[in-house]
């Protein structure tokens, strides 16, 4: 559905987004995460046809967003990033003039009105000024704007920002239903977040894409992490040589306490074996916790190493 | 065209739910009555001749009160990137907002129509006079906005939008009295790119296509000018 090669995209003198090649397919829900100036925004105003790139390609729906930029603006629902809405506006009326001028005809708009207004829970708000709103239906209102006209591509940038935890929570869930009837791209720097909405990630740093997978396959899938009083050669040794451990890290040693991540292979459970280990040598063992590395902190491991380069 | 009328109406909405818009309208109608009690009383005017001169100077003013909100306070809103992004034709959305300006400067001028039913009451108006004098107001308002418009394209500030709005209408106000101290082969420019020379004929009641023509390119051009720098985020 999109197909995203080499983009670059430089303001000035100033690289902002450097050979980023991606592809999303029907349906996915992929996310874009990167600190704050990673370049995100700059990927999706690309997309949307906002601005060209400097060099690269991308195509929508096979349609190059650049030389066929009404045809992809046609098919795709975008919502800047920190929402702008008319706030002297109603509800009801701003989904009506959005909806016109993506096409859809005077007959058939005030259905559509309703529906994404059903959708997106707003109906109760249809005659409010937007201006009147909470910052969290505004951003559901940014949501029914853009999908206003069934679009097949949704663009959606940092759309649970400055939301209270609640809110998030609502919008997480909204975008989720969306799945599967469209595709979406959303961005973020919140790196949780993604792995709970999206069925694919990419992290941008300085405007490259440093991995890209599904979130599973970015987070070491099954790891258990201690911390043992030992010394740290004798454990990690000892750790390796239990059945079905792949690999044993040492994360940091201090006074004495080593904290190691130890890599097992996928569905085995060796906690109670690691825990024996380690007691059958008179280490102490003062935690064990298994699920894994979190996505968060791979995703600030990928950033720092990249960092160093 | 559907899609020029869907921006057009949203325009004509957002100008008459601003208060701003009203206070302009007020402001305007206050003066030009009292100018126009004043014409008048002292020049037993049937023509309106003297109204529409100061008509011409208000606008001025005015005019850039109206314009300088249309772009800059969606850029700095952000909206601009949504209109950006729709399947609209940037100049679509430069028309659109243009005529929705000119719509409102018509009622404005409409509302004042009861100046010259008053005349026609009291004594007998010269309507020639009158139908061609706000033509001219019109098409001199007209060429006043599109500039206006284009400063609010510039920056998304709207004060400033305003104050170079303004600036720009005062240049082409006073440009012929630049024509003075030029040498005679460039007073003839100057003083065709000035705008109250071809808008005097209107006043009494002449009109001259030569005229119509100056301030309708202006718009164009005005216009033209607002579609380049909204595209101008594409160069950059
Ligand atoms: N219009 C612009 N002009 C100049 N530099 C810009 C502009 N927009 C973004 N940048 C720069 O490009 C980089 C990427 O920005 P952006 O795409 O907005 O990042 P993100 O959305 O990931 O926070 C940043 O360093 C930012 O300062
Ligand atoms: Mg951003």
């Amino acid at each position: 559905m999109i197909e995203v090669e080499k983009l670059t995209k430089y303001y000035g003198p100033k690289a902002a987004l450097i050979d980023a090649s991606f592809t999303v397919k029907k349906g996915e829900i992929v996310g874009l995460i990167g600190l704050n100036g990673a370049g995100k925004t700059t990927a999706m105003r690309i997309l949307t046809g906002y601005m060209p790139p400097t060099s690269g390609k991308a195509r929508v729906a096979s349609y190059d967003v650049v030389e066929k930029s009404l045809e992809v603006r046609k098919r795709m629902g975008y919502m800047p990033e920190s929402t702008p809405l008319y706030t002297d506006m109603s509800v009801r009326d701003y989904l009506t003039f959005m909806g016109r001028i993506k096409g859809i005809d005077r007959r058939s708009i005030r259905h559509r009105v309703d529906d994404v207004m059903k959708k997106t829970a707003t109906t109760s708000y249809s005659n409010n000024l937007i201006g009147t709103l909470s910052k969290g239906y505004r951003q559901r209102v940014g949501l029914a704007q853009a999908l206003i006209h069934d679009p097949d591509v949704l663009i959606l940038d940092e759309p649970t920002v400055g939301l209270d935890p609640q809110q998030v929570h609502e919008v997480r869930k909204l975008i989720k239903d969306l799945a599967g009837k469209h595709t979406v791209i959303l961005s973020s720097h919140i790196l949780s977040e993604i792995s709970m909405i999206c069925s694919h990630v990419i992290i941008i740093h300085e405007g490259r894409i440093i991995a890209a997978g599904a979130p599973g396959s970015l987070s070491r899938g099954n790891t258990v992490r201690m911390v043992v009083r030992g010394p740290e050669r004798d454990v990690r040794m000892k750790l390796g040589a239990v059945d079905k451990v792949v690999k044993v890290g040492c994360k940091s040693v201090e006074s004495g306490l080593g904290t190691f991540d130890v890599d097992c292979a996928p569905g085995a459970d060796v906690r109670e074996r690691l825990a024996h280990a380690v007691a059958s040598n008179g280490w102490g063992l003062l935690e064990l916790s298994s699920g894994g590395i979190s996505l968060e902190e791979e995703f600030l491991a990928l950033v720092k190493k990249e960092v160093r380069i | 065209m559907s899609n020029l009328l869907t921006m057009t109406g949203k325009e004509l909405r957002s100008h008459f739910v601003s208060p701003i818009a009203y206070a302009v309208m007020a402001f305007f109608l206050v003066l030009s009555g009292f100018f126009f009690a004043t014409a008048v009383l002292f020049s037993q005017d049937s023509s309106l001749r003297y109204v529409f001169s100061d008509m011409s100077i208000l606008l001025l003013l005015i005019v850039p009160l109206i314009t300088m909100r249309l772009v800059a306070e969606e850029k700095k809103s952000g909206t601009i990137e949504l209109l950006l992004t729709a399947p609209l034709r940037d100049g679509e959305v430069v028309l659109g907002k243009f005529l929705a300006a000119l719509v409102f400067l018509g009622v404005m001028l409409a509302v004042t129509g009861y100046y010259a039913l008053l005349i026609w009451i009291f004594g007998k108006p010269d309507w020639g006079a009158i139908i061609s004098g706000y033509l001219g107001t019109m098409l001199l308002g007209a060429a006043y906005l599109s500039l206006g418009l284009f400063t609010s394209s510039l920056t998304q500030n709207q004060i400033i939008a305003g104050a170079l709005g303004f600036a720009l209408l005062m240049l082409f106000f006073l440009i012929s009295w630049v024509a003075d101290f030029t040498g005679p082969q460039f007073s003839g420019v100057v003083r065709y790119l000035g705008f109250t020379d071809h808008f005097d004929d209107f006043t009494k009641g002449v009109i001259d296509l030569k005229d119509a023509v100056f301030y309708i390119s202006v718009v164009a051009v005005s216009l033209l000018l607002t579609v380049r720098v909204l595209e101008s985020r594409r160069w950059k």
